[in-house]
């Protein structure tokens, strides 16, 4: 039986930085030292006016063709995982595959997902090298949330960050993509969103009003919940992590790192907790990053490599707007 | 679940509230230190104390401590 293996990864983040000290001068009742240990994010990368998703996206690419010498034609597959496309219509992944230099007869589609949206890549990419339909499947997250942010929007600028990420998913390479547990429930939908702007809303509503904290709630900009996100991963994320472990037949004690969405420090905390994870085996990685949705967990990937934390059974979870979520176990060679 | 506990408990996650100041007849969303951090503090104290996982909507509409008191305790 054929296998599928992530074999690469990379990621790009924007140039522009802006730092906890920047964001506490339009903000001057929140101070430095409670982003830091509420949110557990210094800087954050974001996009510069005028880059997009695709643009960070192409970046991303590059970076992993040319850091693990990938000769661009070997490519038969591009996914790519964003809420920010260039356009309603075409795909930006059809943008993608002339702008990476791509060959034409590769199949490419976007998916509308958020922070879940990297497992839910693994996935498809998976399906597709065991069907047969494809042998080298170029997996691309990328997100400009700060796009979709009101400038008063204290809590929303200090978590995200904006970032790309590129995986190559191949028939051979060092982590097997071992069994799935997916999850998803619209009912959540209201609670992270943006309203207007597509089909339903196509006209800005202008209905910007602030609740009783001060933070801005409007249709024309993200809206999160964060009461009613923080009791949902309560709900879920342990109970999806339990499925994913049944279903690779393994126990909590068998998965040498837990790489979950880096959502904010403090829920990651929590979660770490509540699951019972000794913290040596739980990858934290947002400090200079932020969270960058569907980007965070291959960060993670990239980062655990590189000091050498990677090996064994590596549990990977994402979750969120949607609300959507999804758990995965790769097996690294070493 | 005992109220008198449960007060301390939910006095513990303020930093810079005095915990005497606060009493089952406290309305707590009023308090100086309350936004929505603190949302998240005292859902996380509630599952952790408890392993209790709150509904966030009727959680909302409680107004008292001593409402926070009795709806906690009613998932108990």
């Amino acid at each position: 039986m054929k296998k599928a293996f992530i074999k690469h990864v990379a990621y790009y983040l924007p140039e522009t930085v802006v730092t906890n000290e920047a964001i506490v001068k339009d903000f001057p009742e929140w101070s430095v030292e409670k982003i830091t240990e509420k949110v557990g994010v210094n800087q954050r990368h974001v996009s510069a006016p005028g880059e997009t998703a695709t643009d960070l996206a192409e970046k991303a690419a590059v970076r992993l063709f040319e850091e693990n010498n990938i000769d661009p034609a070997s490519i038969d597959f591009i996914l790519l995982c964003t809420q920010s496309p260039d356009y309603f219509l075409p795909s930006s992944s059809c943008l993608l595959q002339t702008r990476l230099g791509l060959r034409q007869d590769v199949g490419a589609f976007d998916f509308n997902l958020g922070c879940s949206g990297y497992i839910y890549g693994l996935a498809v990419a998976k399906g597709l090298i065991l069907a047969g339909v494809a042998n080298n499947v170029l997996l691309l997250t990328a997100e400009t949330y700060n796009k979709y942010l009101h400038p008063k929007d204290k809590g929303n600028r200090t978590i995200f960050g904006d970032g790309a990420s590129a995986t190559l998913v191949s028939d051979d390479g060092v982590a097997e993509i071992l069994d799935f547990a997916l999850g998803t429930n619209g009912k959540g939908a209201n609670n992270l969103i943006v309203k207007s702007g597509a089909s339903r809303l196509p006209e800005q509503q202008n209905d910007l009003t602030f609740d009783k904290n001060g933070n801005p709630v409007s249709s024309d900009y993200l809206f999160m919940n964060g009461a009613q996100i923080f009791a949902f991963t309560q709900r879920n994320v342990p109970q999806v992590i339990n499925e994913v472990l049944d279903k690779n037949h393994l126990a909590k004690q068998d998965i040498d790192l837990f790489i979950l969405h880096q959502a904010n420090r403090y829920m990651l905390d929590f979660l770490r907790k509540k699951m019972g994870i000794p913290e040596e085996n739980f990858y934290i990685h947002m400090e200079n990053v932020g969270n960058t949705v569907s980007t965070s967990v291959p960060i993670c990937l990239v980062e655990a490599h590189k000091d050498n934390s990677l090996r064994g059974n590596v549990l990977l979870c994402g979750f969120g707007v949607g609300y959507s979520w999804g758990a995965v176990v790769v097996k690294m060679n070493k | 679940m005992e109220i008198n506990d449960f007060i301390k408990k939910f006095a513990n996650i303020f930093e810079e509230t005095d915990p005497a100041s606060i009493k089952a007849d406290t309305v707590y969303s009023e308090l100086e230190e309350w936004d929505s951090v603190m949302l998240l503090s005292l859902i996380s104290m509630v599952d952790e104390e408890y392993g209790i996982i709150v509904d966030v909507d009727e959680l909302s509409e409680t107004r008292t401590v001593e409402d926070l008191f009795n709806y906690v305790n009613s998932l108990s």
